[in-house]
């Protein structure tokens, strides 16, 4: 696999420097882009798809809680479109409540993680993230 | 933790074993239920005939060729189906053809695993979707 590309939907700064610190310790090479909220989100794909040189997120790790649109009505607009319905949405999140679970999987989240407050466990999960997704599973090629 | 209840659809009898097995010696308490056609998934999934007390599954193992109703056409209808929709569905097969895995991630399957032809490969990459699964991810609840 080349370079990974990730999308980062994250609105609190703490949990994007994490986020970026834990995957820079990653063995696969990536790129990540971090966007704030969920309009920025769907701006961000919508320009991609129009660029020359086209390069789709491998991966989306996104956040519920967010201003303007939230990350359930995010992945809903990702999974209902063809051109980028493909690209798995990792929902990662503070919250476990079992509505917000149900209502992700319905709309066709391919995983949902809750975010753990501790420093190490954050780490932890964000590493299985990276060996589970790059390592045993297969990525689609997302780039047209 | 709780029980977790797998559906595993696999016509192959040395898979079904070697998947049930891996199954076995892991931390996560689980059920693996083993039907070997889509037509029988279906009927398992919709607690039909003799599947009326069926658990609703975590988690089902998909594979992708399979005597009638093949897995892809079989996650179609489940990931079309209101009811079956939230359901998280792996695909666990041999092949690694971009074609199939582009259009199970298409067809929003959850994960695309290509299985291992060796025999500790196949193991370890079944610790890993369980360890993955028991530690991080969160899953719909039963009774939905």
């Amino acid at each position: 696999m080349n370079e990974i590309q990730i999308l980062l939907v994250e609105d609190n700064e703490g949990d994007i420097v994490l986020t970026l610190e834990a995957l820079k310790e990653m063995k696969v090479k990536n790129t990540v882009t971090v966007v704030k909220d969920g309009v920025e989100a769907i701006e961000f794909l919508k320009n991609q798809i129009q660029a020359v040189d086209c390069t789709m997120p491998n991966l989306i790790l996104l956040d519920i809680n967010m201003p303007k649109l939230n990350g359930i009505e995010v992945l809903e607009f990702i999974k209902k479109d063809e051109k980028f319905r493909k690209i798995p949405v990792v929902m990662l999140t503070t919250s476990s409540s079992q509505a917000d679970i149900s209502a992700c999987y319905d709309k066709y989240a391919n995983c949902f993680i809750t975010k753990p407050l501790d420093f190490g466990k954050f780490m932890d999960v964000v590493e299985a993230i990276e060996s589970f997704w790059f390592t045993t599973a297969q990525l689609p090629k997302t780039t047209p | 933790m709780s029980e977790v209840n797998i559906l595993l659809v696999e016509d192959n009898e040395g898979d079904i074993i070697l998947t049930t097995e891996a199954f076995k010696d892991m931390q996560l308490e689980n059920r693996i239920s083993v039907v070997k056609d889509g037509e029988e998934a279906l009927r398992f999934l919709r607690k039909q005939g003799e599947y009326e007390k069926a658990p609703t599954p975590q988690l089902v193992l998909l594979d992708i060729n399979l005597p009638g109703i093949d897995g892809k056409q079989l996650l179609e209808i489940i990931k079309k189906d209101d009811s079956l929709k939230g359901i998280p569905v792996v695909m666990l097969t041999c092949s690694d053809t971009d074609a199939d895995i582009s259009d199970c991630y298409d067809k929003h399957v959850n994960w695309y695993i290509t299985k291992p032809i060796d025999y500790d490969k196949y193991t370890k990459v079944m610790h890993e979707i369980e360890a993955f699964y028991v530690s991080f991810v969160h899953y719909p609840k039963n009774g939905r």
